[in-house]
Protein backbone atom coordinates (compact mmCIF):
# COMPACT_ATOMS: atom_id res chain seq x y z
CA UNK A 1 0.00 0.00 0.00
CA UNK A 2 1.32 3.19 -1.14
CA UNK A 3 2.22 5.90 2.12
CA UNK A 4 -0.91 7.49 2.70
CA UNK A 5 -0.73 11.82 3.18
CA UNK A 6 -1.99 13.91 5.49
CA UNK A 7 -3.87 15.89 3.30
CA UNK A 8 -5.86 12.66 2.62
CA UNK A 9 -6.09 12.07 6.25
CA UNK A 10 -7.14 15.41 7.14
CA UNK A 11 -9.82 15.27 4.54
CA UNK A 12 -11.01 12.19 5.84
CA UNK A 13 -10.71 12.80 9.26
CA UNK A 14 -13.22 15.91 8.87
CA UNK A 15 -16.10 14.55 6.61
CA UNK A 16 -16.32 11.84 9.82
CA UNK A 17 -15.56 14.39 12.74
CA UNK A 18 -15.92 17.68 11.03
CA UNK A 19 -15.92 20.54 13.68
CA UNK A 20 -14.98 17.97 16.22
CA UNK A 21 -11.07 17.81 15.65
CA UNK A 22 -9.77 21.39 15.86
CA UNK A 23 -6.18 22.69 15.87
CA UNK A 24 -4.66 20.25 13.04
CA UNK A 25 -1.22 21.19 12.55
CA UNK A 26 2.12 19.18 10.89
CA UNK A 27 5.06 20.12 12.95
CA UNK A 28 8.10 18.33 11.67
CA UNK A 29 6.03 16.32 9.35
CA UNK A 30 3.53 14.72 11.98
CA UNK A 31 -0.12 15.32 11.61
CA UNK A 32 -1.10 16.74 15.09
CA UNK A 33 -4.74 17.61 16.09
CA UNK A 34 -6.64 17.83 19.24
CA UNK A 35 -10.28 16.42 20.06
CA UNK A 36 -13.06 17.09 22.75
CA UNK A 37 -12.91 14.51 25.49
CA UNK A 38 -16.10 13.01 24.89
CA UNK A 39 -15.32 12.20 21.57
CA UNK A 40 -11.73 10.36 22.22
CA UNK A 41 -12.47 7.20 22.10
CA UNK A 42 -14.40 7.68 18.89
CA UNK A 43 -11.61 9.16 17.01
CA UNK A 44 -9.19 6.50 18.06
CA UNK A 45 -11.45 3.49 17.24
CA UNK A 46 -12.16 5.08 13.87
CA UNK A 47 -8.18 5.88 13.53
CA UNK A 48 -7.67 2.07 14.01
CA UNK A 49 -10.26 0.29 12.56
CA UNK A 50 -11.27 2.08 9.64
CA UNK A 51 -9.65 0.02 6.45
CA UNK A 52 -7.90 2.78 4.45
CA UNK A 53 -5.89 4.95 7.31
CA UNK A 54 -5.65 1.58 9.64
CA UNK A 55 -3.47 3.01 12.49
CA UNK A 56 -3.59 -0.22 14.59
CA UNK A 57 -0.46 0.67 16.20
CA UNK A 58 -0.61 2.51 19.70
CA UNK A 59 2.88 3.99 20.04
CA UNK A 60 2.60 5.79 23.07
CA UNK A 61 0.35 7.76 25.89
CA UNK A 62 1.44 10.23 28.02
CA UNK A 63 0.62 13.78 29.17
CA UNK A 64 1.69 18.04 29.01
CA UNK A 65 0.81 19.98 31.76
CA UNK A 66 0.18 23.85 31.11
CA UNK A 67 -0.31 25.41 34.16
CA UNK A 68 -0.89 29.52 32.82
CA UNK A 69 -3.80 27.63 30.79
CA UNK A 70 -5.00 25.59 33.89
CA UNK A 71 -4.71 22.30 31.42
CA UNK A 72 -3.33 19.12 31.10
CA UNK A 73 -3.20 17.98 27.60
CA UNK A 74 -2.97 13.95 27.09
CA UNK A 75 -1.49 12.76 24.24
CA UNK A 76 -1.34 10.23 22.13
CA UNK A 77 0.85 9.37 19.40
CA UNK A 78 -0.49 6.44 16.88
CA UNK A 79 1.35 4.71 14.13
CA UNK A 80 0.00 2.97 11.10
CA UNK A 81 2.67 0.19 10.40
CA UNK A 82 0.35 -0.39 6.74
CA UNK A 83 0.62 3.15 5.29
CA UNK A 84 3.41 3.71 7.36
CA UNK A 85 2.55 6.83 8.89
CA UNK A 86 2.00 8.97 12.26
CA UNK A 87 -0.97 10.90 14.16
CA UNK A 88 -0.82 12.87 17.29
CA UNK A 89 -3.57 13.55 19.47
CA UNK A 90 -4.03 15.87 21.85
CA UNK A 91 -7.32 16.36 24.12
CA UNK A 92 -7.10 19.33 26.60
CA UNK A 93 -8.48 18.73 30.13
CA UNK A 94 -8.75 20.84 33.10
CA UNK A 95 -6.12 20.35 35.77
CA UNK A 96 -8.95 20.49 38.09
CA UNK A 97 -10.71 17.61 36.68
CA UNK A 98 -8.58 15.38 34.76
CA UNK A 99 -10.87 12.84 33.66
CA UNK A 100 -10.62 10.62 30.17
CA UNK A 101 -12.14 7.71 29.26
CA UNK A 102 -9.79 4.48 29.05
CA UNK A 103 -8.07 3.58 25.86
CA UNK A 104 -7.66 -0.25 27.41
CA UNK A 105 -10.68 -1.12 25.17
CA UNK A 106 -8.55 -0.84 22.22
CA UNK A 107 -5.39 -1.88 22.94
CA UNK A 108 -4.10 -3.98 25.85
CA UNK A 109 -0.76 -2.09 25.85
CA UNK A 110 -2.69 1.51 27.17
CA UNK A 111 -2.98 -0.16 30.16
CA UNK A 112 0.40 0.85 31.86
CA UNK A 113 0.80 3.78 29.69
CA UNK A 114 -2.24 5.14 31.00
CA UNK A 115 -0.83 4.09 34.50
CA UNK A 116 1.87 5.98 33.99
CA UNK A 117 0.14 9.14 33.02
CA UNK A 118 -2.09 8.66 35.98
CA UNK A 119 0.85 8.67 38.28
CA UNK A 120 2.81 11.59 37.27
CA UNK A 121 -0.23 13.52 36.48
CA UNK A 122 -3.70 12.72 37.80
CA UNK A 123 -5.00 12.02 34.85
CA UNK A 124 -8.28 9.50 35.86
CA UNK A 125 -8.76 7.24 32.72
CA UNK A 126 -12.43 5.54 33.17
CA UNK A 127 -12.90 2.49 32.56
CA UNK A 128 -9.04 1.46 33.17
CA UNK A 129 -9.31 -2.02 34.59
CA UNK A 130 -6.48 -1.10 37.35
CA UNK A 131 -5.31 2.32 38.09
CA UNK A 132 -2.89 2.42 40.68
CA UNK A 133 0.87 4.06 40.59
CA UNK A 134 3.24 2.49 39.01
CA UNK A 135 6.45 3.88 39.05
CA UNK A 136 6.18 6.23 42.31
CA UNK A 137 5.26 4.81 45.87
CA UNK A 138 1.81 3.72 46.44
CA UNK A 139 1.52 6.30 49.24
CA UNK A 140 2.83 9.53 47.60
CA UNK A 141 0.90 12.56 48.13
CA UNK A 142 0.96 14.36 44.86
CA UNK A 143 1.34 13.40 40.83
CA UNK A 144 4.85 14.84 40.71
CA UNK A 145 5.41 15.96 37.16
CA UNK A 146 2.64 18.76 36.90
CA UNK A 147 4.52 22.07 36.75
CA UNK A 148 3.76 23.28 40.45
CA UNK A 149 6.28 20.90 42.01
CA UNK A 150 9.56 21.67 42.08
CA UNK A 151 12.38 19.54 41.05
CA UNK A 152 14.98 20.69 43.80
CA UNK A 153 15.11 23.15 47.10
CA UNK A 154 13.23 26.04 45.79
CA UNK A 155 15.51 27.73 48.40
CA UNK A 156 18.44 27.06 46.31
CA UNK A 157 19.91 30.39 44.91
CA UNK A 158 22.84 29.63 42.46
CA UNK A 159 20.40 28.52 39.61
CA UNK A 160 18.26 31.66 39.89
CA UNK A 161 17.64 32.81 36.38
CA UNK A 162 18.24 36.46 36.95
CA UNK A 163 22.04 35.67 37.62
CA UNK A 164 22.32 34.57 34.34
CA UNK A 165 20.74 37.51 33.01
CA UNK A 166 17.38 35.68 31.66
CA UNK B 1 -0.03 -5.40 49.07
CA UNK B 2 2.11 -2.69 49.63
CA UNK B 3 4.60 -1.84 47.32
CA UNK B 4 7.97 -2.32 49.30
CA UNK B 5 6.57 -5.42 51.56
CA UNK B 6 7.38 -9.00 50.65
CA UNK B 7 3.91 -11.25 50.60
CA UNK B 8 3.86 -13.54 53.24
CA UNK B 9 2.38 -16.90 52.59
CA UNK B 10 -1.11 -16.25 54.60
CA UNK B 11 -3.64 -17.76 52.28
CA UNK B 12 -5.94 -19.91 53.05
CA UNK B 13 -4.68 -23.49 52.95
CA UNK B 14 -7.92 -24.43 51.68
CA UNK B 15 -6.81 -23.64 47.91
CA UNK B 16 -3.26 -24.96 48.14
CA UNK B 17 -1.59 -21.92 46.18
CA UNK B 18 1.61 -20.76 47.42
CA UNK B 19 2.23 -16.90 47.14
CA UNK B 20 6.03 -15.98 45.79
CA UNK B 21 8.12 -13.49 45.97
CA UNK B 22 9.84 -13.34 42.62
CA UNK B 23 12.06 -10.67 42.82
CA UNK B 24 12.64 -7.25 43.74
CA UNK B 25 16.71 -8.53 44.19
CA UNK B 26 16.19 -12.55 42.99
CA UNK B 27 19.40 -13.59 40.29
CA UNK B 28 17.17 -14.56 37.78
CA UNK B 29 15.10 -11.48 37.34
CA UNK B 30 18.33 -9.63 36.17
CA UNK B 31 17.38 -6.29 37.35
CA UNK B 32 15.76 -4.95 40.28
CA UNK B 33 11.61 -5.76 39.84
CA UNK B 34 9.03 -7.51 41.58
CA UNK B 35 6.89 -10.48 40.59
CA UNK B 36 4.27 -11.81 43.10
CA UNK B 37 3.27 -14.74 41.91
CA UNK B 38 0.62 -17.60 43.49
CA UNK B 39 1.54 -20.67 42.54
CA UNK B 40 -0.08 -24.42 42.29
CA UNK B 41 3.01 -26.47 42.54
CA UNK B 42 5.50 -25.74 39.99
CA UNK B 43 2.89 -23.82 37.94
CA UNK B 44 2.17 -20.00 38.44
CA UNK B 45 -1.51 -19.66 38.78
CA UNK B 46 -2.03 -15.38 38.22
CA UNK B 47 1.20 -12.46 38.82
CA UNK B 48 1.30 -9.34 40.03
CA UNK B 49 4.24 -6.88 38.41
CA UNK B 50 5.52 -4.31 40.44
CA UNK B 51 7.68 -2.12 39.21
CA UNK B 52 9.57 1.27 40.25
CA UNK B 53 12.77 0.41 42.09
CA UNK B 54 15.56 2.49 40.44
CA UNK B 55 12.60 4.80 38.83
CA UNK B 56 15.28 8.05 39.20
CA UNK B 57 12.48 11.09 37.74
CA UNK B 58 14.32 11.27 34.26
CA UNK B 59 11.79 13.32 32.84
CA UNK B 60 11.48 15.78 35.58
CA UNK B 61 15.02 16.15 35.78
CA UNK B 62 15.07 16.82 31.58
CA UNK B 63 12.91 19.90 32.29
CA UNK B 64 15.32 21.34 34.06
CA UNK B 65 18.41 20.72 31.88
CA UNK B 66 19.80 22.27 28.84
CA UNK B 67 19.29 19.80 25.93
CA UNK B 68 23.51 18.62 26.09
CA UNK B 69 22.74 17.55 29.98
CA UNK B 70 20.52 14.90 28.77
CA UNK B 71 22.57 12.81 27.27
CA UNK B 72 23.99 11.50 30.38
CA UNK B 73 20.30 10.69 31.33
CA UNK B 74 19.69 8.63 28.79
CA UNK B 75 22.46 6.42 29.29
CA UNK B 76 20.86 5.11 32.28
CA UNK B 77 18.15 3.75 30.03
CA UNK B 78 19.23 0.91 29.01
CA UNK B 79 22.39 0.77 30.09
CA UNK B 80 23.26 -2.31 28.16
CA UNK B 81 23.23 -0.10 24.97
CA UNK B 82 23.57 3.25 26.22
CA UNK B 83 25.42 4.64 22.63
CA UNK B 84 21.43 3.67 21.14
CA UNK B 85 20.04 6.23 23.71
CA UNK B 86 22.79 8.92 23.18
CA UNK B 87 22.28 8.87 19.11
CA UNK B 88 18.35 8.82 19.22
CA UNK B 89 18.72 11.73 22.06
CA UNK B 90 21.49 13.26 19.47
CA UNK B 91 19.19 13.13 16.50
CA UNK B 92 15.79 14.09 18.24
CA UNK B 93 17.17 17.82 19.08
CA UNK B 94 18.90 17.92 15.25
CA UNK B 95 15.33 17.50 13.97
CA UNK B 96 13.89 19.97 16.13
CA UNK B 97 16.82 22.47 15.18
CA UNK B 98 16.72 21.35 11.35
CA UNK B 99 20.62 20.29 11.61
CA UNK B 100 21.89 18.69 8.62
CA UNK B 101 24.47 16.18 9.38
CA UNK B 102 27.23 14.93 6.89
CA UNK B 103 27.42 11.42 5.19
CA UNK B 104 30.27 10.68 7.03
CA UNK B 105 29.24 11.39 10.77
CA UNK B 106 25.76 9.23 9.62
CA UNK B 107 28.03 6.48 9.26
CA UNK B 108 30.34 6.52 11.86
CA UNK B 109 27.32 6.48 14.31
CA UNK B 110 25.78 3.73 12.34
CA UNK B 111 29.29 1.75 13.15
CA UNK B 112 28.29 2.87 16.98
CA UNK B 113 24.82 2.21 17.15
CA UNK B 114 25.25 -1.38 15.41
CA UNK B 115 28.00 -2.19 17.33
CA UNK B 116 25.45 -1.72 20.44
CA UNK B 117 22.90 -3.43 19.18
CA UNK B 118 25.56 -6.53 19.21
CA UNK B 119 25.82 -5.82 22.61
CA UNK B 120 22.69 -5.74 23.66
CA UNK B 121 21.79 -8.41 21.83
CA UNK B 122 24.82 -11.04 22.83
CA UNK B 123 23.84 -10.14 26.58
CA UNK B 124 19.93 -11.13 25.96
CA UNK B 125 21.04 -14.20 24.10
CA UNK B 126 23.56 -15.42 26.11
CA UNK B 127 21.78 -15.00 29.37
CA UNK B 128 18.56 -17.01 27.87
CA UNK B 129 21.56 -19.65 27.22
CA UNK B 130 22.51 -19.17 30.52
CA UNK B 131 18.97 -19.52 32.56
CA UNK B 132 18.59 -22.94 30.40
CA UNK B 133 22.17 -24.35 31.72
CA UNK B 134 24.37 -23.42 29.30
CA UNK B 135 27.21 -22.08 31.02
CA UNK B 136 29.55 -22.38 28.34
CA UNK B 137 28.06 -20.55 25.73
CA UNK B 138 27.63 -17.89 28.18
CA UNK B 139 31.03 -16.91 28.88
CA UNK B 140 32.17 -17.70 25.35
CA UNK B 141 30.16 -15.16 23.30
CA UNK B 142 30.11 -12.26 26.75
CA UNK B 143 33.93 -11.65 25.80
CA UNK B 144 33.20 -10.03 22.77
CA UNK B 145 30.66 -7.57 24.75
CA UNK B 146 33.89 -6.69 26.08
CA UNK B 147 35.77 -5.98 22.89
CA UNK B 148 32.70 -4.09 21.81
CA UNK B 149 32.97 -1.68 25.34
CA UNK B 150 36.67 -1.42 24.14
CA UNK B 151 36.11 0.43 21.30
CA UNK B 152 33.76 3.06 23.29
CA UNK B 153 36.39 3.26 25.20
CA UNK B 154 38.15 4.30 22.47
CA UNK B 155 35.82 6.01 20.49
CA UNK B 156 34.89 8.64 23.51
CA UNK B 157 36.65 7.31 26.90
CA UNK B 158 34.07 5.50 28.93
CA UNK B 159 32.45 2.26 28.25
CA UNK B 160 29.13 1.52 30.06
CA UNK B 161 27.27 4.93 30.21
CA UNK B 162 29.36 6.20 27.41
CA UNK B 163 27.97 9.87 26.75
CA UNK B 164 28.90 9.43 22.77
CA UNK B 165 28.70 11.81 20.90
CA UNK B 166 27.18 15.86 21.28
CA UNK B 167 24.17 17.54 19.31
CA UNK B 168 25.08 17.82 15.79
CA UNK B 169 28.11 15.14 15.23
CA UNK B 170 30.56 13.27 17.50
CA UNK B 171 33.11 14.90 20.22
CA UNK B 172 36.15 13.61 17.87
CA UNK B 173 37.08 11.55 15.15
CA UNK B 174 37.63 7.78 15.82
CA UNK B 175 40.89 7.40 15.87
CA UNK B 176 43.37 4.72 14.06
CA UNK B 177 43.80 2.47 17.48
CA UNK B 178 39.45 2.69 17.21
CA UNK B 179 39.24 1.48 13.46
CA UNK B 180 42.18 -1.34 14.56
CA UNK B 181 39.45 -2.51 17.04
CA UNK B 182 36.69 -1.80 14.93
CA UNK B 183 38.41 -4.17 12.31
CA UNK B 184 39.58 -6.62 14.63
CA UNK B 185 36.27 -7.47 16.08
CA UNK B 186 34.50 -7.67 12.46
CA UNK B 187 36.96 -10.35 11.73
CA UNK B 188 36.84 -12.54 15.29
CA UNK B 189 33.35 -12.08 15.82
CA UNK B 190 31.59 -13.70 13.10
CA UNK B 191 33.82 -16.90 13.78
CA UNK B 192 32.52 -16.55 17.90
CA UNK B 193 29.14 -16.04 16.77
CA UNK B 194 28.99 -18.78 14.58
CA UNK B 195 30.48 -21.16 17.19
CA UNK B 196 27.52 -20.04 19.35
CA UNK B 197 25.04 -20.58 17.04
CA UNK B 198 26.51 -24.08 16.26
CA UNK B 199 26.27 -24.74 20.30
CA UNK B 200 22.65 -23.87 20.14
CA UNK B 201 20.69 -23.70 17.60
CA UNK B 202 20.15 -27.86 17.06
CA UNK B 203 21.06 -27.93 21.06
CA UNK B 204 18.14 -31.06 22.00
CA UNK B 205 18.32 -30.04 25.24
CA UNK B 206 17.85 -25.82 24.49
CA UNK B 207 15.37 -26.76 21.78
CA UNK B 208 12.85 -28.32 24.23
CA UNK B 209 13.42 -25.61 27.01
CA UNK B 210 12.86 -22.42 24.80
CA UNK B 211 10.40 -24.17 21.90
CA UNK B 212 7.09 -23.54 22.34
CA UNK B 213 7.56 -21.40 25.47
CA UNK B 214 5.71 -18.21 25.45
CA UNK B 215 4.33 -17.47 22.09
CA UNK B 216 2.45 -14.74 21.33
CA UNK B 217 0.41 -14.12 18.48
CA UNK B 218 1.05 -11.12 16.30
CA UNK B 219 -2.42 -9.44 17.24
CA UNK B 220 -1.49 -10.08 20.67
CA UNK B 221 2.10 -8.11 20.28
CA UNK B 222 0.25 -5.26 18.06
CA UNK B 223 -2.29 -4.65 21.07
CA UNK B 224 0.22 -4.37 23.01
CA UNK B 225 2.16 -2.10 21.25
CA UNK B 226 5.30 -4.70 21.37
CA UNK B 227 8.33 -3.62 19.13
CA UNK B 228 11.47 -4.90 18.41
CA UNK B 229 12.98 -8.46 18.29
CA UNK B 230 9.81 -9.68 20.01
CA UNK B 231 7.67 -8.23 17.31
CA UNK B 232 9.62 -9.47 14.25
CA UNK B 233 9.53 -12.81 16.37
CA UNK B 234 5.82 -12.96 15.70
CA UNK B 235 5.98 -12.49 12.35
CA UNK B 236 5.58 -9.14 11.71
CA UNK B 237 8.53 -7.14 9.94
CA UNK B 238 8.73 -3.47 11.60
CA UNK B 239 11.78 -1.68 11.71
CA UNK B 240 12.51 1.68 12.65
CA UNK B 241 15.62 1.54 10.63
CA UNK B 242 13.60 0.54 7.44
CA UNK B 243 10.08 2.56 8.12
CA UNK B 244 11.68 5.88 8.83
CA UNK B 245 15.27 5.69 8.18
CA UNK B 246 17.35 7.98 10.55
CA UNK B 247 21.53 8.33 10.50
CA UNK B 248 21.19 7.18 6.44
CA UNK B 249 20.27 4.20 7.04
CA UNK B 250 18.58 3.99 3.76
CA UNK B 251 22.15 3.82 2.24
CA UNK B 252 22.54 0.07 4.02
CA UNK B 253 21.60 -3.50 2.67
CA UNK B 254 20.51 -5.79 5.08
CA UNK B 255 17.41 -7.94 5.83
CA UNK B 256 15.11 -7.42 8.73
CA UNK B 257 15.26 -11.34 10.72
CA UNK B 258 11.42 -12.51 11.37
CA UNK B 259 10.26 -15.24 13.32
CA UNK B 260 6.50 -17.18 13.17
CA UNK B 261 5.31 -18.19 16.40
CA UNK B 262 7.00 -15.69 18.62
CA UNK B 263 8.55 -18.16 21.24
CA UNK B 264 11.36 -17.71 23.13
CA UNK B 265 13.61 -19.83 20.50
CA UNK B 266 12.18 -17.48 17.63
CA UNK B 267 13.41 -14.43 19.73
CA UNK B 268 16.54 -15.94 20.27
CA UNK B 269 16.60 -16.67 16.34
CA UNK B 270 15.64 -13.39 15.56
CA UNK B 271 18.26 -11.89 17.64
CA UNK B 272 21.36 -13.45 16.16
CA UNK B 273 20.66 -13.06 12.61
CA UNK B 274 20.12 -9.19 13.63
CA UNK B 275 23.52 -9.46 15.23
CA UNK B 276 24.94 -10.89 11.56
CA UNK B 277 22.82 -8.05 9.98
CA UNK B 278 24.81 -5.39 12.45
CA UNK B 279 27.92 -7.28 11.40
CA UNK B 280 26.87 -6.51 7.53
CA UNK B 281 25.95 -2.94 7.71
CA UNK B 282 29.07 -2.10 10.18
CA UNK B 283 31.33 -4.07 7.26
CA UNK B 284 29.77 -1.64 4.15
CA UNK B 285 29.21 1.33 7.22
CA UNK B 286 33.65 0.82 6.85
CA UNK B 287 33.51 0.40 2.76
CA UNK B 288 31.59 3.44 2.34
CA UNK B 289 33.55 5.64 5.04
CA UNK B 290 36.85 5.06 2.27
CA UNK B 291 35.03 7.08 0.08
CA UNK B 292 34.00 10.05 2.22
CA UNK B 293 36.42 13.40 3.31
CA UNK B 294 38.60 12.58 5.94
CA UNK B 295 38.37 14.56 9.65
CA UNK B 296 34.79 15.25 9.53
CA UNK B 297 32.93 13.97 12.56
CA UNK B 298 30.63 17.16 13.05
CA UNK B 299 27.95 19.36 10.86
CA UNK B 300 28.86 22.71 11.20
CA UNK B 301 26.42 24.53 13.04
CA UNK B 302 28.67 26.21 15.71
CA UNK B 303 25.61 27.91 17.27
CA UNK B 304 24.61 24.48 18.61
CA UNK B 305 27.69 22.01 18.88
CA UNK B 306 29.75 22.36 21.80
CA UNK B 307 33.19 23.27 20.66
CA UNK B 308 36.22 20.96 21.96
CA UNK B 309 37.89 22.11 25.32
CA UNK B 310 41.03 22.89 23.50
CA UNK B 311 39.93 25.26 21.02
CA UNK B 312 37.46 26.97 23.85
CA UNK B 313 41.04 28.05 25.28
CA UNK B 314 42.33 29.24 22.16
CA UNK B 315 39.53 30.71 19.84
CA UNK B 316 37.16 33.79 20.86
CA UNK B 317 34.36 32.04 18.85
CA UNK B 318 34.47 28.80 20.18
CA UNK B 319 34.61 30.53 23.69
CA UNK B 320 31.99 32.65 22.94
CA UNK B 321 29.82 29.64 21.65
CA UNK B 322 30.82 27.32 24.06
CA UNK B 323 29.39 30.58 26.82
CA UNK B 324 26.17 30.40 24.67
CA UNK B 325 25.62 26.94 24.68
CA UNK B 326 26.33 25.95 28.01
CA UNK B 327 24.46 29.34 29.31
CA UNK B 328 21.33 27.58 27.15
CA UNK B 329 21.31 30.84 24.96
CA UNK B 330 20.94 28.91 21.88
CA UNK B 331 17.73 29.80 19.42
CA UNK B 332 15.61 26.43 19.22
CA UNK B 333 12.17 26.91 17.51
CA UNK B 334 9.26 26.21 19.99
CA UNK B 335 7.94 23.18 18.19
CA UNK B 336 7.40 19.48 19.40
CA UNK B 337 9.08 16.79 17.82
CA UNK B 338 8.72 13.05 18.49
CA UNK B 339 11.62 10.96 17.18
CA UNK B 340 12.33 7.07 17.36
CA UNK B 341 15.26 5.36 16.71
CA UNK B 342 15.35 1.26 16.67
CA UNK B 343 16.91 0.39 20.16
CA UNK B 344 17.91 -3.44 21.06
CA UNK B 345 14.53 -3.60 22.70
CA UNK B 346 12.22 -1.90 19.79
CA UNK B 347 11.13 1.43 19.09
CA UNK B 348 12.73 3.91 21.42
CA UNK B 349 11.34 7.09 20.85
CA UNK B 350 12.00 11.01 21.98
CA UNK B 351 8.20 13.01 22.84
CA UNK B 352 10.03 16.83 23.09
CA UNK B 353 8.41 19.76 23.52
CA UNK B 354 10.31 23.14 23.22
CA UNK B 355 9.43 26.08 24.62
CA UNK B 356 12.11 28.55 23.42
CA UNK B 357 13.67 28.17 27.07
CA UNK B 358 16.83 26.80 28.33
CA UNK B 359 15.50 23.15 28.31
CA UNK B 360 12.68 21.30 27.46
CA UNK B 361 9.23 21.41 28.58
CA UNK B 362 7.85 18.03 28.36
CA UNK B 363 10.65 15.09 27.74
CA UNK B 364 9.05 11.92 27.26
CA UNK B 365 10.38 8.73 26.67
CA UNK B 366 8.85 5.73 25.15
CA UNK B 367 10.80 3.60 26.54
CA UNK B 368 10.06 -0.11 24.59
CA UNK B 369 11.15 -2.67 27.82
CA UNK B 370 8.38 -0.72 29.88
CA UNK B 371 5.56 -1.50 27.14
CA UNK B 372 7.37 -4.90 26.12
CA UNK B 373 7.15 -5.84 30.24
CA UNK B 374 3.53 -5.32 30.92
CA UNK B 375 2.20 -8.20 29.25
CA UNK B 376 4.79 -10.45 31.21
CA UNK B 377 2.35 -11.20 34.71
CA UNK B 378 -0.28 -12.50 31.56
CA UNK B 379 1.51 -14.67 29.99
CA UNK B 380 3.03 -16.56 32.94
CA UNK B 381 -0.87 -17.55 33.62
CA UNK B 382 -0.18 -21.14 33.56
CA UNK B 383 3.20 -21.51 33.00
CA UNK B 384 5.92 -23.32 34.69
CA UNK B 385 8.59 -21.42 36.84
CA UNK B 386 10.72 -22.35 35.29
CA UNK B 387 9.65 -21.55 31.65
CA UNK B 388 8.60 -17.77 33.00
CA UNK B 389 12.77 -17.31 34.25
CA UNK B 390 13.11 -17.89 30.55
CA UNK B 391 10.80 -15.95 28.95
CA UNK B 392 11.53 -13.23 31.21
CA UNK B 393 15.49 -13.58 30.09
CA UNK B 394 14.08 -13.69 26.54
CA UNK B 395 11.94 -10.40 26.77
CA UNK B 396 15.55 -8.65 27.84
CA UNK B 397 13.96 -6.38 30.44
CA UNK B 398 16.30 -3.92 31.24
CA UNK B 399 15.58 -2.10 34.80
CA UNK B 400 16.60 1.10 33.63
CA UNK B 401 14.64 1.46 30.41
CA UNK B 402 11.79 0.12 32.61
CA UNK B 403 11.63 2.89 35.22
CA UNK B 404 13.26 5.90 33.95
Amino acid sequence: MAKATNTELVDLLGEKFGEQLFDVSEPYGLLTFSTNKDKVIDVLSFLKENGKINFNFLTDITAVHYPEKEKIAVVYHLHSMVSGIRVRLKVFLHENDPRLASATVLWNGANWMERETYDFFGVKFEGHPDLRRILNVDDLPVHPMLKQYPLEDPNRVDKKDEYFGR
Amino acid sequence: MTHNQPVYTDNDPQDGLVTLNLGPTHPATHGVFQNILQMDGERIVSGVSTIGYIHRAFEKIAEHRPFYQITPLTDRLNYCSSPINNMGWHMTVEKLLNIQIPKRVDYLRVIIMELSRIADHIICNTIIAQDTGATTTFLYLFQYREHIYEIFEEICGARLTTNIGRIGGLERDFNEVAFAKINKFLKEFPVALKEFESLLNRNRIFIDRTKGVAEVTAENALSYSWTGPLLRATGIDYDVRVSEPYSSYQDFDFEIPVGTSGDVFDRYLVRNEEMWQSVRIIEQAIEKLKSEPKGIFHADVPDFYLPGKEEVYNNMEALIYHFKIVMGEIDAPKAEVYHAVEGGNGELGFYLINDGGRSPYRLHFRRPSFINYQMYAKMSEGMLLSDAIINMSSLNIIAGELDA
